[in-house]
C-alpha cells in the first residue's frame, strides 16, 4: 500500500517539475530592448487587438494596419471588436482570478484613462516597454506630454500612445453664426437658446470631460486640477460649476429631464436637428462625418479661449498575453509615420499624430503636409492649447456628485 | 434497452449540463455581492428606491398590457379574416432582436424621428424638432410601450400553439349557445383550458421585461435608469470597485424578479376565483364585445404598425444617404453601409448559424429526451431542477457571465466554436423547454395507448406518432432557442475570448458608436437569420402535412 | 388452452375492490361489461390493457391463449382495442394507418401496400389508401380504426364503446360488421358498454365491473 503510494507521489512530483520546465519557455515575455528577438518571436503570430468597434472608420483602418503588419512582419492582426473597452479588462481580470497567468486571451488593448489606471494599479499590464519601441524617438514627448501622462497618471511605459485626441465643439453655422468661446458664453447662449445644448451624461466618459472643461473654465487656479481632490478644498473650488450647472440645465435640452447616453448619442442629436452645438473628443470627426453624409455641411468645430482638454489614445499589453511579442511590433507599427500620417488622413480617420513632425525625413513629413484637413477641421495652429486632463480623482468625484445632483431625480 | 438506459439518464444529464455553468454563474454573482460592503454601498446609492420602482413598474405594466393585448385579439377576433392578417404581420416581428426593436422605435417616435419628419413641416408647422420629452421619461411609458411591441406577438405565438388542446371553437359554441358573448364565453370557457400552458411563458416575459437592458438603455429613463440597465453600467464601468455593488445589485435584481412572479401567482388565484365569481352570477357580458373587439383590433393593428415603422425606419436607414430633418425620406439611396459591412459578414453569418443550428438541434434533442423520459418513466423535474432551468432566465446576465466565464478559464473549455455554443445552451434550453414542454405533455395520450396496443415500442410511439404529431411545436421550440441563440452578444464575447465572432458581436460593437446606417444594416442581418429559422419551423410542418386537415393549427 | 381467460381479476384503489372478474372468453365470443359511468368500467379496461396507473394494485391473472400476459406491456400482450372515438393518426393517410398495424415481419413495400389494400376493400373502402382521415365520415372512420386493429393481428379484442358515437342508422350496421369479423377472425372480445343494445347485439355474458350477472334488458 505504502510503496504504491510512494510510487504514486514520486510520479506526480516528476510531473510538476516536467510541466514546470515544458512552462517556463512560454513564461519568459519578449524583451522589448532586444528587438530583433522580437521581431523573429512575432513572425507567425497573430494577435488578437481587443478595440472599440463603434466606428466602421476605426475598423477599416484597423484592417488597413492588419495587412501591413503581415506584409511588413509577418504577424496577423485580428481585431476583437468590443462595445466597451471594460469587456477587456474584465476578460484580463477574470483570466487572473482563474490562475491563467499565461496564453491569455487578449494581445493588445486599446486603452486610456481609468482603464488603464484600474489595470495599472493591479498590476495586469506586460511592460515597461513603450519607451524601447524603435519608433519612441519620433514620438513629441516634449510638446506633447500627454504622450506620457494619461489623466495625470505617469504611463511608465506601460502603454504605448497611437493618437492625439482634444475636445473640440461642433455647431451648425447655419443656426450660431458666432459660436460661444466658453464657459460663459455657452451659458449665455443656451439661455437665449432653450433646448437646443445638452451633454452625455456623466459618468459617461464624455460627459465628465465637459464639466472638467467647464471646471477649468470658472476654477481661480487651473493648476490645483492636476493635484488630486483636496476633500478640505473641493466643496469651495466646484461650487462655481455647480452653481453654472444650475443656472443652463432649464435651458438644456429636454429641460435636463434626459441626456443623451454617450459621445455617438450626443453627434446623433446633432445630425437630427435636435441640437445646435455639440462636441467630441475627435478634431476630424465633423469633417469625416460630414464626408460621409452623415451631418449636414454647415457644422463646423471651434475650441475655448484658453484651451480645451486633450489626451492622448494608447495601445497596452496584457501581462498574460499570448503573442506579446506580435503585440509589440503592432505597437510599434502605429508610431509609424506613414500610419500615423494616414490615421491623420480625415476622410480616414482624422486623428492628430502622437508624433514630432520636426524629427520626420523631409519625406514622412510631406505626407503630412499633403494631407487636407476637411472642411470643418481646425488647423492645429487654430486648435488652441491641449489642456491636460485633471487628476483621475476630479473625474471620479464630480461624476459621484453629478449623479447625486441631476442623475437621480427626485 | 441501453436505448432506454440512455433515456432514463437525460434528465440527469441535461441538470449536470445545466449546473455546472449555472452554479458557476451564480456563485460568481453572490460571491462578490458579500465583498467591499457591496450592499451597504448600494442601499447608500440614491437612485436605488426609484430605479427598483422602475424597474418592477415597466415590467409588471407592460407583461399586462401585452398580455391583455393578446389575450384580447385572440378572445375578440380569432378566425376572422382582421385575426388572420394581423397574425400574419406579427408573426415575422417575433424575430425582431431587442436591440434592434429599441433603436427602431427610437427613431420612429423621437421628435426628430420619422413620424415628426412625415409630418413636418407641412402638417406641424416644424423646420426644427420640438423639444419633447417622448423618448427617455421619467415614468418609463416609452420603454414600457418597446416592451409591449416585443412581447404581444410572443405570447400570441405561445396562445396559439396552446388553443388546439382547449377545444376553443366548440367551448365558445356552447358559450353562444348560452347566450355568452364571444368574449365572456372566451375568458370564462377557453382561458381557463390553455392557462396552464401559458403560465411559463408568462413568466418568462415578466422576467425578462424585468431584466431586459437593451431597450431599457435605448427607450427608458436614465436618471436613474431602471436597476437592470444601472447593473450593467456599474459592472462595464472602469472603476473596478464599483463591480461588488453590481453583484448587490443582481442580488435586489433577482430578489425582485421572484417577488413580481409570487405577486403574479397570487394575482391569478385571486383572478381565478374572481372569475368563478363572476360565471356563478351568470352575467352575459355582451356589452364586452362591442368595445373589446374593436379596442383590441386597434391595439393589435397599433402594434403591428409601430413594429413594421420601426423595422422599415432601421431598413431604409442602412441605403440613406444623407437624410436631415424634416426630409420625410433620405436624399438619395446608397448601398455604402452594406459595402461596409460586407467583408467580415460571410464568416460572422455562418459562425452565428453553426453556433445557433448547435445550440438548438443540442437543446431541442434535450428537452425531448427529458420530456419522453417524464412520460415514459415518470421522472418529473423537481423544484430544484426548475430552478436550474429558471434562473439563467430571471438572473442579470451581465452579474451571472463573470462567474460562468471563470468556470470557462478554470477548466479551459473556452474560446471555440464548442463552447461557445454550450454557453448559449444555457440560455437556449430554458426557453427551448419553456416553449415545448406544455404542448408536449398536452398531446392526447390514447394516442399512446392505440399505438402500444397495435404492438408499437415505445420508441416507435416516440419516433413515428409523438414526434411527427408534435413537429410544429418541435421545430417552433427549436426555432425559438435558434433566435435566442443568435441573440448572445456577452456569452459569446466572454467565452469566445474574442475568437468566435457572430453577427450580433459585430452588431453590438458597431451599435455602440450609434451608426444608424450601420444599425440598419446589422438589424436587418440579425433579424433575417431567425426569422428564416421561423419560417422553417412554420413552412416544414405545413409542407410535410399539407394534406393532413387534423394537423392545422386550431384543428 | 385458447381464448381470454380472467382469472380472478381484481383491481384495488386505496382498498376499495372496483373491478372483480372472473370469466372465459372463447375464441369469437365476446364478454360484455355494462354498467354506469363510473362503476369501473374503464378501470377493468385499463386492466386488461395494462396501462393502470399507480394508485391500483391488481391481483389475479390474465391468460391469453394459454399464455400469462398479466405483467407485460401493453404492446406485448396481443391484445387489440378500439376506442370510443376512432383514435385515427391525424398525421397519417389512412394507409399510413394502416401499415402502421402491419406486423414488422410482413416485408416489402408491395406486400405490405397489398396487405393494406385488402383490408381496405374488406371494409368497403377499396381505394382509401392515400386519403385523409380528417375528411372520412364517422363510419368510415369507424372501419378504418377496426381494420387497423385487426392488421396488428391482436389474439384478444377490447372495445371500449366503439359504437356509442355513430347515430343510429350507421351503428346497427357497424356493430353487425364488427361482431361479423370477431366472429369470422375467431378473435376473443371483451366489449365495455353502457348501452343494453350493445350487450344485447354482443351475445355473450354480461357483466358488470364487479363480476356479477347483469340480467338482458335492464
Amino acid at each position: 500500500m505504502n510503496a504504491v503510494w510512494g510510487g504514486a507521489m514520486k510520479m506526480s512530483a516528476a510531473a510538476i517539475v516536467v510541466a514546470a520546465c515544458t512552462a517556463l519557455p512560454a513564461v519568459a515575455q519578449p524583451d522589448p530592448s532586444d528587438w530583433a528577438a522580437v521581431l523573429q518571436e512575432a513572425r507567425g503570430q497573430t494577435v488578437y487587438w481587443h478595440a472599440w468597434g463603434g466606428d466602421p472608420r476605426i475598423n477599416d483602418f484597423i484592417l488597413w494596419v492588419a495587412d501591413e503588419a503581415l506584409s511588413r512582419h509577418g504577424v496577423s492582426l485580428t481585431q476583437v471588436k468590443l462595445a466597451s473597452t471594460a469587456d477587456a479588462v474584465a476578460r484580463v481580470v477574470s483570466e487572473k482570478q482563474a490562475g491563467q497567468d499565461q496564453g491569455g486571451a487578449v494581445d493588445l488593448i486599446w486603452i486610456n484613462g481609468e482603464n488603464f489606471a484600474a489595470m495599472k494599479g493591479k498590476g495586469l499590464l506586460f511592460g515597461p516597454f513603450a519607451e524601447q519601441l524603435p519608433n519612441w524617438p519620433l514620438v513629441d514627448v516634449a510638446g506633447k506630454p500627454a504622450t506620457r501622462m494619461d489623466f495625470t497618471e505617469p504611463t511608465l511605459g506601460l502603454e504605448s500612445p497611437w493618437a492625439m485626441a482634444q475636445l473640440v465643439f461642433e455647431y451648425d453655422s447655419a443656426r450660431v453664426p458666432a459660436p460661444p468661446l466658453g464657459a460663459g458664453q455657452l451659458l449665455d447662449w443656451a439661455k437665449a437658446n432653450p433646448g437646443r445644448f445638452t451633454y452625455p451624461r456623466p459618468p459617461d466618459y464624455l460627459g465628465t470631460t465637459f464639466l472638467k472643461q467647464v471646471l477649468y473654465g470658472v476654477i481661480d487656479d487651473p493648476d490645483l486640477l492636476l493635484q488630486p481632490v483636496d476633500p478640505a478644498t473641493y466643496d469651495r473650488l466646484t461650487a462655481p460649476l455647480w452653481a453654472w450647472l444650475e443656472e443652463i440645465t432649464p435651458a438644456l435640452w429636454r429641460q435636463g429631464q434626459a441626456y443623451p447616453a454617450n459621445e455617438p448619442a450626443l453627434g446623433q442629436l446633432l445630425a437630427d436637428g435636435e441640437i445646435d452645438i455639440a462636441f467630441a473628443f475627435n478634431t476630424g470627426r465633423a469633417s469625416a462625418a460630414i464626408a460621409a453624409g452623415e451631418l449636414p455641411q454647415t457644422i463646423r468645430t471651434n475650441t475655448w479661449t484658453g484651451g480645451t482638454i486633450g489626451n492622448a489614445s494608447f495601445v497596452a499589453i496584457p501581462y498574460n498575453a499570448a503573442h506579446a511579442a506580435g503585440a509589440l511590433v503592432v505597437a510599434n507599427l502605429l508610431l509609424d509615420p506613414r500610419v500615423q500620417a494616414r490615421a491623420q488622413d480625415p476622410d480616414v480617420l482624422g486623428f492628430q499624430t502622437v508624433l514630432n513632425l520636426s524629427a520626420l525625413s523631409g519625406q514622412d513629413r510631406a505626407r503630412f503636409d499633403a494631407l487636407d484637413l476637411g472642411i470643418a477641421t481646425l488647423a492645429p495652429h487654430d486648435l488652441g492649447p491641449a489642456l491636460p486632463e485633471p487628476h483621475a480623482s476630479w473625474m471620479t468625484r464630480i461624476s459621484q456628485d453629478w449623479i447625486r445632483r441631476y442623475g437621480v431625480a427626485q | 434497452m441501453t436505448a432506454d438506459g440512455a433515456l432514463r439518464f437525460a434528465p440527469r444529464l441535461t441538470l449536470l449540463l445545466m449546473a455546472g455553468p449555472v452554479i458557476a454563474g451564480l456563485a460568481g454573482t453572490l460571491r462578490p455581492a458579500f465583498e467591499a460592503d457591496g450592499m451597504a454601498r448600494l442601499l447608500d446609492w440614491p437612485g436605488l428606491a426609484r430605479a427598483v420602482a422602475l424597474s418592477l413598474g415597466t415590467g409588471i405594466a407592460s407583461t399586462l398590457l401585452s398580455l391583455a393585448i393578446a389575450l384580447g385579439l385572440v378572445a375578440a377576433l380569432q378566425g376572422g379574416r382582421l385575426f388572420t392578417l394581423i397574425l400574419r404581420l406579427l408573426s415575422p416581428l417575433l424575430a425582431v432582436p431587442h436591440a434592434a426593436a429599441a433603436l427602431g422605435l427610437a427613431f420612429l417616435l423621437a421628435p426628430s424621428g420619422w413620424i415628426a419628419r412625415a409630418l413636418s413641416p407641412w402638417a406641424t408647422g416644424w423646420t426644427q424638432p420640438p423639444d419633447l420629452l417622448i423618448l427617455n421619461d421619467p415614468a418609463g411609458l416609452a420603454l414600457t410601450a418597446g416592451l409591449v411591441l416585443k412581447e404581444v406577438p410572443f405570447l400570441l405565438l405561445i396562445l396559439i400553439a396552446a388553443l388546439p388542446q382547449a377545444d376553443a371553437p366548440r367551448r365558445l359554441m356552447l358559450m353562444a349557445s348560452l347566450g355568452y358573448g364571444r368574449v365572456a364565453g372566451w375568458m370564462l370557457s377557453v382561458l381557463p383550458a390553455v392557462w396552464p400552458q401559458m403560465r411559463p411563458a408568462v413568466y418568462a416575459v415578466l422576467a425578462y421585461s424585468m431584466t431586459a437592458v437593451d431597450m431599457a438603455i435605448v427607450l427608458g429613463p436614465a436618471l436613474p435608469p431602471t436597476l437592470s440597465a444601472q447593473l450593467v453600467l456599474w459592472m462595464t464601468s472602469p472603476d473596478l470597485s464599483i463591480h461588488p455593488v453590481a453583484a448587490a445589485g443582481a442580488l435586489v435584481q433577482l430578489g425582485l424578479v421572484l417577488a413580481a412572479l409570487a405577486l403574479l401567482r397570487c394575482a391569478e388565484t385571486g383572478l381565478a376565483r374572481l372569475g368563478c365569481r363572476l360565471a356563478l352570477t351568470g352575467r352575459r357580458q355582451i356589452w364586452a364585445d362591442r368595445w373589446l373587439a374593436p379596442l383590441a383590433a386597434g391595439a393589435g393593428l397599433l402594434v403591428v404598425l409601430l413594429m413594421a415603422g420601426s423595422m422599415a425606419g432601421l431598413a431604409l436607414w442602412s441605403f440613406a444617404g444623407p437624410w436631415v430633418f424634416p426630409d420625410a425620406l433620405p436624399q438619395r439611396l446608397e448601398l455604402d453601409a452594406w459595402a461596409r459591412a460586407a467583408p467580415g459578414l460571410g464568416p460572422a453569418a455562418l459562425e452565428t448559424v453553426l453556433l445557433a443550428a448547435l445550440s438548438a438541434a443540442l437543446a431541442t434533442g434535450l428537452v425531448l429526451a427529458c420530456l419522453e423520459a417524464e412520460s415514459r418513466f415518470g421522472l418529473k423535474p423537481g423544484g430544484g431542477a426548475l430552478w436550474l432551468l429558471w434562473l439563467p432566465l430571471i438572473m442579470p446576465q451581465v452579474a451571472f457571465l463573470p462567474g460562468l466565464a471563470e468556470l470557462g478559464l478554470r477548466t479551459g473549455v473556452e474560446g471555440s466554436t464548442g463552447a461557445v455554443a454550450a454557453a448559449h445552451l444555457v440560455f437556449v434550453l430554458p426557453y427551448v423547454f419553456l416553449s415545448l414542454a406544455a404542448p408536449w405533455r398536452a398531446w392526447d395520450p390514447r394516442i399512446a395507448v392505440a399505438g402500444a396496443a397495435l404492438g408499437a415500442t415505445p420508441g416507435r410511439i416516440f419516433w413515428r406518432l409523438r414526434l411527427p404529431m408534435l413537429l410544429r411545436p418541435v421545430l417552433t421550440a427549436a426555432a425559438v432557442g435558434f433566435a435566442v441563440s443568435v441573440g448572445q452578444y456577452l456569452p459569446t464575447l466572454l467565452i469566445g475570448g474574442g475568437r468566435v465572432t457572430t453577427l450580433t458581436t459585430e452588431a453590438v460593437a458597431l451599435s455602440s458608436g450609434g451608426n444608424r446606417r450601420i444599425i440598419g444594416t446589422f438589424a436587418m442581418l440579425q433579424l433575417a437569420l431567425p426569422l428564416l429559422a421561423f419560417a422553417l419551423a412554420l413552412a416544414l410542418p405545413a409542407a410535410l402535412f399539407r394534406n393532413r386537415a387534423g394537423m392545422r393549427p386550431g384543428a | 388452452m385458447s381464448g381470454l381467460v380472467l382469472d380472478r381479476l381484481e383491481v384495488r384503489a386505496k382498498g376499495k375492490l372496483i373491478v372483480a372478474l372472473d370469466a372465459v372468453v372463447k375464441p369469437g365470443g365476446v364478454l360484455t361489461i355494462m354498467g354506469p359511468s363510473g362503476s369501473g368500467k374503464s378501470t377493468a379496461l385499463a386492466a386488461i390493457i395494462g396501462t393502470l396507473g399507480p394508485e391500483f394494485s391488481l391481483s389475479g391473472r390474465l391468460i391469453l391463449d394459454g399464455r400469462d400476459i398479466t405483467g407485460l406491456p401493453t404492446r406485448a400482450r396481443g391484445v387489440g382495442l378500439l376506442f370510443q372515438d376512432d383514435v385515427l393518426f391525424p398525421h397519417l393517410s389512412v394507409g399510413g394507418n394502416l401499415a402502421f398495424a402491419l406486423p414488422a415481419a410482413l416485408r416489402g413495400r408491395k406486400a405490405r401496400r397489398a396487405a393494406v389494400e385488402a383490408a381496405l376493400a374488406k371494409a368497403g373502402l377499396a381505394g382509401f389508401a392515400d386519403r385523409d382521415p380528417a375528411t372520412l365520415s364517422g363510419g368510415e372512420r369507424a372501419r378504418v380504426a377496426l381494420m387497423r386493429t385487426l392488421l396488428a393481428e391482436p389474439r384478444a379484442l377490447l372495445l371500449d364503446e366503439p359504437f356509442s358515437r355513430l347515430d343510429a342508422g350507421l351503428r346497427d350496421r357497424i356493430r353487425a360488421f364488427v361482431l361479423d369479423l370477431i366472429r369470422a377472425e375467431r378473435i376473443p372480445a371483451v366489449l365495455v358498454t353502457h348501452q343494453a343494445d350493445d350487450a344485447e347485439a354482443a351475445g355473450g355474458r354480461i357483466l358488470d365491473p364487479l363480476g356479477r350477472p347483469v340480467p338482458p334488458g335492464t
